[in-house]
C-alpha cells in the first residue's frame, strides 16, 4: 500500500468511525450543559441501533430507520429525564439504569434479528467537484455515509445555537445556576427535559448509523462501549460542540490506528487512550481555576428545587 | 395600619399565611406599601421577611391570603408573572450566572427582539440609557465573575429596571457591601424613588431603616407587629417591636487585662478552594485576655484564615506560632489538643453532626480522653453527666440529651458548639461569625460568653461581617482585604470612614499595638 493511499483510507475510516461518537457526544453535551448527567448513552445508542435496523428492514427505507431510531431513543431518554428532573433522583443511578435497561431490552427483542442481512442500507455518497481534490477529496468527500456530513453540520449548528442564540443562553444558564434561570422566568424543568431528549435523539441516530450504515447488521451489544467513550469525550471537549467534533475524530483516529499500528504499538494501549485522556482532562478541569473558563456546568448532576438556596 | 387614603397603593398583602414543615413562616401577615415610597421590612433572622417577599415575587405560593397590586387582586404563580406585573427582586445571594457576560445575564429569559438570535445593539442602547438615568454604570461585555460584589449588585438592579420593574424588592442588600458602597446604593435607591419607583427593603439593621426608609413594617415570628412612619419612630422603639422586649444595645465590657502574647502570625499565605491566593502575607499578634476583631467584606480571606489557624487548611507559606508550636504544621486534632477552640462559620455543617444526639455532639472533641472513654468503650454515664452540666450552664433548650442536634434551633446549636469548644478553658478561640443568624437573645448571650472567656485570659480572634459587633466587643480591629492586613486599630479609636476605606482596599494604616 502506498503511503498516500494509506493516509487516505485512514482519514476516511476515521471519519466513518468518528461519526457515531460525534452524534452521541453532541447530544450528551446538550444534556450536561443543561445540568443533567446522562450515563445512559450506551443504552440509548443500542436501542437506536436495534430500532434503526428493524425499521429499515421492515420498510426497506434506511432513512426511515434512522428517523425511527431518533424518535424511539428520544422517548427512551425520557425515563432518565423523568427520574432526574421530575423525581430529582440520583442522576448516576438513573443513567446507569437506562444503560442496563437498553442493553437488556435490545438483547431480548433483538434476538429475532440476529444474523439477518439488511437489504437496503444507507448508501455512501460522494460529493461532486470536492472529491476531485487530491488526497483530501478521496479521504473526506468520496464514498462516505451522508450521516458523516450530517454530523459535521450538526456540530456547527449546535455550537451556534448554544453560544449565539437565546435558547443557548437559557440552556447554559440552567446548567450553571438554575435558581437564577428560574427567577427570570425560564422553565428549568422544560429546558432540562428538552436537552435530555436532544441527547436521546442524537444517541439513537448514532446507534442507527452503526446498524444501518457502518456495519449493516444487528448483533447483540454492537455499540461495544461507545457510549462510555462519549461520556469521556464530553469532558474532553469541555462541553463545546466544535471541540466535540475534533475530539470525536481524534478518538476515532486512535481506534483506527490501533488496528493499523498493531505491529508497532499495543492496540490495547491505543484503545485505552480515550479513557486515559478523559482522566487527564478531569484532573486539569478539577484544578479549579480553569473550571469556570473551561465550561464545566456548575449545576451538573444537581437536581433543582425552587426556593432552596 | 398607618396608610394614608390620599396616597395610591402599590402593594397590599392581606392575611398571608405560609407554612413549611414544622414552622409557620408567615402567620397572617398584612402589609401595605404606598406608591413611590421606600418601605422597610424589619425583623430578625427567621421572622419571615424573605418568605413574604418570595411570595410577592412568585417563588412561593401562599397557603392563604390575598395579594393586591395597585388596588386589584392578583395571583402570582411564578417569578415570570411577577416580572409581568413589573415586580423585580434583588436577592440576597445574587441570581447571576458567573460565566455569562453582563448583557447575557440581562437578557436571560427575555423574548424581545427578532427571532432566536441575540442582538446586543439594542440591549446596549437601553443599558446606556438606564446607566445615564440612574448612574448605574457597568461594562456590558464583562463576565460576572470579573466584577466586584458592588458591581454585581448594580447588574441585579439593572436587570430589574431593564424589565421595567416599578416595584423593586431588595433583600438585605447591604450585607455584602463596604460602607462606601452602601452609600452609593442608597444614592441609587433615592434616585429610583424620585423616578417614581416603589422600593421594599428587607433588613435587620436599624441604622439602615432610619436612614433610608419612609415607613417601616416590623415582622416578628411570622407576624406583622406594626407599621410606623420612620420619622415618627426611633431606633429603640423599632428594636423593642422587633424583639418584643427592651433591648440593651451595649454589652458590658470591662477594660482588657492583657496577658502574654499567645499567638504570633507571620507572613501567612494560603489558597482558597479554587486554588487562588486567599491569604497573601498576613501578620499579626494576639495576646491573652484580648479580642481581636477581623473586619472585612465577605470573601476576603476571613474563612481561609480561620481554617488555617485551626488546621483545616494548609498554609502555603508563613507561620502561626502558638506557644512552642507552629499551627501551620499541626493537624486539626493536635491543634484542638493544644487548647484551641473553633466556633466555625457553618455551625451545622462543620460545627456539629446534626443526626447525632446532643450528648454525643458535646463530646466530639474529648471522646478519646480518659474522662469519657475507658479501654476504648464510651462511658455513657460520664457523657450524660457532661451533657446535663452543659445544658444547664449554657441554657441549651433541648427536650433531653438524646435529642438529635438537627432538631434544635440555630441559637441552641450555637450554644452547644460554644459549650463544647469552651470546655477545658482554651487559651485561643477562633470564633467565625458566632452570632450570624441568631436572634437578639442568643446573640447577646454569645457575646457575653466570649467576653467572659476574654476576661478569663483567653485570646480570641473574632471574625464577623457585622461591623457593629466587631466594634462592640473587640479590643482591637484588624481590617482584612484580599488576604492582607490593611490595618489594625484600637476599637475605641476607630473611625468608621477609615475602616470603610480599608475594607475597600483603598487605604492602608499602620498597625496599632
Amino acid at each position: 500500500m502506498s503511503w498516500e493511499s494509506w493516509l487516505i483510507s485512514t482519514i476516511s475510516r476515521t471519519l466513518a468511525y468518528g461519526t457515531p461518537l460525534l452524534l452521541a457526544t453532541l447530544g450528551e453535551i446538550y444534556a450536561e450543559r443543561s445540568g443533567v448527567l446522562n450515563l445512559g448513552v450506551e443504552g440509548m445508542m443500542i436501542v437506536g441501533a436495534l430500532t434503526g435496523f428493524a425499521v429499515a428492514g421492515k420498510t426497506g427505507n434506511p432513512w426511515l430507520g434512522v428517523l425511527a431510531a431518533g424518535v424511539v431513543s428520544g422517548v427512551f431518554s425520557l425515563i432518565h429525564a423523568f427520574a432526574s428532573v421530575t423525581l430529582r433522583a440520583n442522576q448516576v443511578v438513573s443513567g446507569l439504569a437506562l444503560t442496563m435497561l437498553g442493553l437488556g431490552l435490545s438483547g431480548v427483542i433483538g434476538r429475532a434479528y440476529e444474523g439477518r442481512p439488511l437489504m437496503n442500507t444507507l448508501d455512501e455518497i460522494s460529493i461532486p467537484l470536492l472529491e476531485k481534490i487530491p488526497v483530501l477529496g478521496p479521504a473526506i468527500f468520496q464514498d462516505q455515509s451522508p450521516l458523516v456530513y450530517v454530523g459535521i453540520i450538526m456540530a456547527i449548528l449546535l455550537w451556534f445555537v448554544l453560544f449565539k442564540t437565546r435558547i443557548g443562553i437559557s440552556i447554559r444558564a440552567v446548567g450553571e445556576d438554575p435558581a437564577t434561570a428560574d427567577s427570570l422566568g425560564i422553565n428549568v424543568s422544560r429546558v432540562r427535559y428538552l436537552c435530555v431528549m436532544v441527547g436521546g435523539v442524537l444517541a439513537g441516530i448514532a446507534g442507527a448509523y452503526l446498524s444501518v450504515a457502518y456495519r449493516p447488521s444487528w448483533t447483540d451489544g454492537m455499540t461495544a462501549g461507545m457510549g462510555w467513550i462519549v461520556i469521556a469525550l464530553t469532558i474532553f471537549a469541555f462541553w463545546n460542540p466544535i471541540s466535540g467534533m475534533f475530539g470525536a475524530y481524534f478518538f476515532a483516529a486512535l481506534f483506527v490506528l490501533s488496528f493499523r499500528l498493531q505491529a508497532w504499538l499495543s492496540p490495547e494501549l491505543l484503545k485505552a487512550m480515550p479513557y486515559l485522556l478523559a482522566i487527564v482532562v478531569l484532573i486539569v478541569v478539577s484544578r479549579g481555576t480553569l473550571q469556570k473558563r473551561m465550561g464545566a456546568p456548575s449545576a451538573l448532576s444537581l437536581p433543582y428545587t425552587r426556593g432552596e438556596d | 395600619m398607618a396608610s394614608k387614603e390620599s396616597v395610591p397603593l402599590a402593594v397590599q398583602l392581606s392575611g398571608i399565611v405560609k407554612r413549611f414543615p414544622g414552622v409557620v413562616a408567615n402567620d397572617g401577615v398584612s402589609l401595605i406599601v404606598a406608591r413611590g415610597e421606600i418601605h422597610c421590612l424589619l425583623g430578625e433572622n427567621g421572622a419571615g421577611k424573605t418568605t413574604l417577599m418570595r411570595i410577592l415575587y412568585g417563588l412561593y405560593q401562599p397557603d392563604d391570603g390575598e395579594i393586591f397590586l395597585h388596588g386589584k387582586p392578583i395571583r402570582i404563580p411564578s417569578p415570570r408573572a411577577a416580572l409581568d406585573h413589573r415586580i423585580g427582586m434583588v436577592h440576597q445571594h445574587f441570581h447571576l450566572v458567573p460565566t455569562l457576560s453582563v448583557e447575557e445575564n440581562i437578557v436571560l429569559g427575555l423574548s424581545e427582539g427578532t427571532g432566536p438570535f441575540l442582538r446586543f445593539k439594542k440591549t446596549r442602547q437601553k443599558l446606556r440609557r438606564l446607566a445615564d438615568e440612574y448612574g448605574l454604570d457597568v461594562d456590558p461585555t464583562a463576565k460576572i465573575w470579573q466584577l466586584t460584589v458592588g458591581q454585581q449588585q448594580r447588574v441585579e438592579i439593572l436587570k430589574a429596571l431593564y424589565r421595567d420593574a416599578d416595584i423593586l424588592i431588595m433583600d438585605e442588600p447591604t450585607s455584602v457591601l463596604t460602607p462606601q458602597e452602601v452609600d452609593a446604593l442608597f444614592g441609587t435607591l433615592r434616585t429610583l424613588v424620585e423616578a417614581g419607583l416603589t422600593i421594599i427593603f428587607i433588613t435587620h439593621k436599624l441604622d439602615e431603616v432610619m436612614e433610608i426608609s419612609n415607613r417601616v413594617t416590623v415582622l416578628r415570628k411570622g407576624k406583622a407587629v406594626a407599621t410606623v412612619n420612620t420619622d415618627e419612630s426611633s431606633k429603640a422603639e423599632l428594636a423593642r417591636l422587633m424583639v418584643g422586649r427592651e433591648v440593651v444595645f451595649r454589652v458590658e465590657k470591662k477594660p482588657p487585662q492583657l496577658g502574654e502574647k499567645i499567638l504570633h502570625v507571620e507572613d501567612l499565605h494560603a489558597l482558597n478552594d479554587r486554588g487562588l491566593p486567599a491569604l497573601r502575607g498576613m501578620s499579626f499578634d494576639l495576646s491573652g485576655g484580648e479580642i481581636l476583631g477581623v473586619a472585612g467584606v465577605s470573601g476576603n480571606g476571613q474563612h481561609e484564615l480561620s481554617e488555617v489557624l485551626t488546621g483545616l487548611r494548609k498554609a502555603t507559606k508563613g507561620k502561626a506560632i502558638l506557644g512552642a508550636h507552629d499551627l501551620t504544621q499541626c493537624s486539626a486534632r493536635t491543634i484542638a489538643d493544644l487548647g484551641v477552640a473553633h466556633v466555625p462559620t457553618e455551625r451545622i455543617r462543620v460545627g456539629t453532626v446534626p443526626s447525632m444526639s446532643v450528648r454525643e455532639n458535646l463530646i466530639l472533641k474529648s471522646y478519646r480522653s480518659r474522662e469519657f472513654c475507658k479501654w476504648s468503650i464510651l462511658d455513657e454515664r460520664a457523657a450524660h453527666e457532661n451533657a446535663c452540666r452543659a445544658i444547664k450552664e449554657y441554657e441549651i433548650s433541648a427536650p433531653h440529651d438524646g435529642t438529635p442536634v438537627g432538631n434544635l434551633s440555630g441559637g441552641n446549636i450555637q450554644r452547644l458548639v460554644l459549650a463544647r469548644e469552651l470546655s477545658g478553658s482554651p487559651k485561643f478561640v477562633v470564633a467565625a461569625h458566632p452570632t450570624y443568624g441568631l436572634d437578639v437573645g442568643a446573640t447577646e448571650q454569645v457575646r457575653v460568653v466570649l467576653l467572659a472567656q476574654r476576661d478569663r485570659g483567653a485570646g480570641i480572634l473574632l471574625i464577623s461581617e457585622d461591623l457593629d459587633e466587631v466594634f462592640q466587643i473587640s479590643d482591637r480591629v484588624l481590617v482584612i482585604y484580599e488576604g492582607q492586613v490593611m490595618g489594625i486599630v484600637r476599637a475605641e479609636e476607630a473611625n468608621l470612614e477609615e475602616i470603610g476605606l480599608m475594607m475597600a482596599g483603598s487605604y492602608r494604616q499602620a498597625v496599632a499595638e
